[in-house]
């Protein structure tokens, strides 16, 4: 916890108060924050600043407002997609994932393409089982 | 069925939701952040009269006393959908169906984007991410970085990531593009800085503003800005220096800045690298708004008051019935304005839930004055024109409800 990237001592603030210790994960790796960290606060204090990939590109993405708002630090967490580092409170053993590159729906290069709906109806077709889509 | 709902935990929502519990009304209020308090949580300032705001312990205040009023918040809830219905209102959440009799939304306000080259890149944020993750989180965003953006609210978070001993190598504009527009403009930004210019240690900034309202004064400021910018706080500002792009692979590792002329246009070879960590994009805050308007608000774009702002009336009620906004989504302004509004929708709620005309009217009409007290006794204005744009409100609010 010494090298964590936080702010103890605070001129009006004060000393930053003791706070529960609470393990989770990201990507495999095993970091500690403090009860009331959300996972976006806990991994920047443990130098994680990456929490996802662009699905189309591949470029990195962090967290941007920290509200909620720019859905910019989702991540998978404990199985759920989507999830918004900035407001997720971690919890002990929680398992964080980054959000990765994705296959193109459209991309003709890629193996599956041609298995992808390519319109609304083709979608509902293939989500009812009919297999010539 | 709750008598109230309120969206939003911030100083707007917890005053409204003590004024109603103080009226044993049966109150939700719900939020999407895991602490209630909104982004007064993140607040701290010295006031002119050398006390400190404090946001967290101004939210500690409100919600001792909403909890003496045993009042139900409830965080990490996001609402997502509004519908009208017979009864009320029916609020669609991650945590399922919430209905109630009145409706009150105080979503506060969101940030802009002033988005420069490279903006994506991890390390970049917003401000007031920086804010929240410097205050209420305590971690340093950072080993240096700068702010791109030069207003009242990148002044005062820049000051608090000073007071955190977050090193920030400077305060500049974005470059001009479409978006950034009037933040990339010196003359423009240089109008904006005199509203706090006289909370600023710097003789400059202090003679500046007493010539605040000449506008040719202002224009020679910036024609003969100092190269090595001015200081506040022992940090230059240069409203003559733009951030082009921002450079890295993995994260944050540079910038570059170039001189820009007294429009924002950039000099061609002014161009220098400056290393960085991080970098706080600022452009401001608008009003959030879009629960009132998936409910069927009408709307009024006021930009003294930051943007589109459901129309509403100085109690707080909109013209749809049941529904009350209060805070920033009514206009930018600060977080005590916020509170007194609360307070007034708060009463508004109450006046209209139970046969209490003639007991509540007098608390209604001293709790407007209280905002409009406080609105006077601001020590930080985020637009010029506050009066105004409530003005242009109200007269929207009586044209319509004489239309309907």
């Amino acid at each position: 916890m010494n090298k964590q990237k936080r702010i103890t001592e605070h001129p009006v603030l004060g000393r930053m108060q003791d706070r529960e210790e609470v393990t989770f994960t990201f990507d495999g790796h095993t970091y500690k924050g403090f009860k009331g960290d959300t996972i976006a606060s806990a991994l920047l204090a443990n130098g994680v600043r990456r929490l996802r990939v662009h699905e189309e590109t591949g470029t990195p993405r962090g967290i941007y407002c920290n509200i909620g708002h720019c859905f910019e630090c989702r991540t998978t967490v404990d199985g759920a997609d989507g999830v918004r580092a900035c407001l997720t409170p971690i919890r002990e053993g929680m398992e964080v994932k980054s959000g990765q590159k994705e296959a193109l729906p459209l991309d003709s290069q890629h193996h599956d393409a041609h298995k992808l709906p390519k319109t609304y109806a083709d979608f509902a077709k293939q989500e009812a089982g009919d297999p010539h889509v | 069925m709750y008598d109230v709902l309120v969206v939003g935990a911030g100083p707007a929502g917890l005053s409204a939701a003590i004024a109603c519990r103080e009226w044993d009304l049966s109150v939700a209020v719900i939020d999407e952040f895991p602490k209630p308090g909104g982004r007064l949580l993140g607040q701290l300032h010295q006031e002119p009269s050398g006390e400190w705001w404090n946001g967290i312990y101004e939210t500690d205040q409100l919600l001792d006393k909403a909890e003496t009023l045993e009042t139900d918040i409830r965080c990490g809830v996001s609402a997502h959908h509004i519908e009208k219905t017979d009864a009320g209102y029916t609020v669609h959440t991650n945590k399922g169906l919430l209905h109630s009799k009145k409706l009150l939304i105080a979503t506060g306000a969101a940030e802009s984007a002033a988005p420069v080259p490279g903006w994506t890149l991890p390390g970049v944020m917003s401000i007031g991410a920086a804010q929240v993750m410097t205050n209420v989180h305590r971690v340093k965003v950072g080993q240096k970085g700068i702010v791109v953006g030069i207003n009242v609210l990148s002044a005062a978070i820049a000051r608090e990531m000073q007071l955190a001993g977050v090193d920030l190598d400077s305060m500049v504009l974005p470059a001009y593009n479409s978006v950034t527009a009037d933040h990339a403009h010196p003359k423009k930004v240089m109008d904006g800085l005199m509203r706090i210019a006289h909370l600023a240690p710097s003789a400059f900034l202090r003679f500046g503003s007493k010539f605040a309202k000449a506008k040719w004064i202002r224009d020679l400021a910036v024609s003969f800005y100092p190269s090595g910018g001015v200081k506040m706080w022992g940090m230059p500002i240069h409203v003559r220096k733009a951030v082009t792009e921002i450079h890295g692979t993995d994260q944050v590792e540079a910038v570059t800045i170039c001189k820009v002329t007294p429009e924002g246009a950039p000099i061609k070879g002014t161009e220098e690298k400056i290393a960085v960590d991080f970098v706080c994009i600022a452009g401001g805050l608008y009003p959030l708004a879009e629960l009132a308007a998936v409910a069927g608000c009408p709307f009024q774009y006021v930009e003294e008051l930051g943007g589109h702002v459901p129309v509403h009336n100085e109690r707080m009620e909109t013209p749809l019935e049941g529904l009350y906004v209060a805070g920033n989504i009514t206009g930018i302004e600060s977080a005590k304005v916020a509170r007194a509004q609360g307070t007034v929708a708060g009463l508004s709620i109450v006046r209209d839930s139970m046969d209490a005309v003639d007991l509540i009217e007098h608390g209604i009409e001293s709790a407007i004055q209280n905002v409009i007290q406080t609105r006077e006794n601001a020590s930080i204005q985020f637009h010029p024109g506050i009066h105004e744009g409530r003005e242009k409100v109200a007269q929207s609010f009586t044209a319509y409800n004489s239309h309907t």
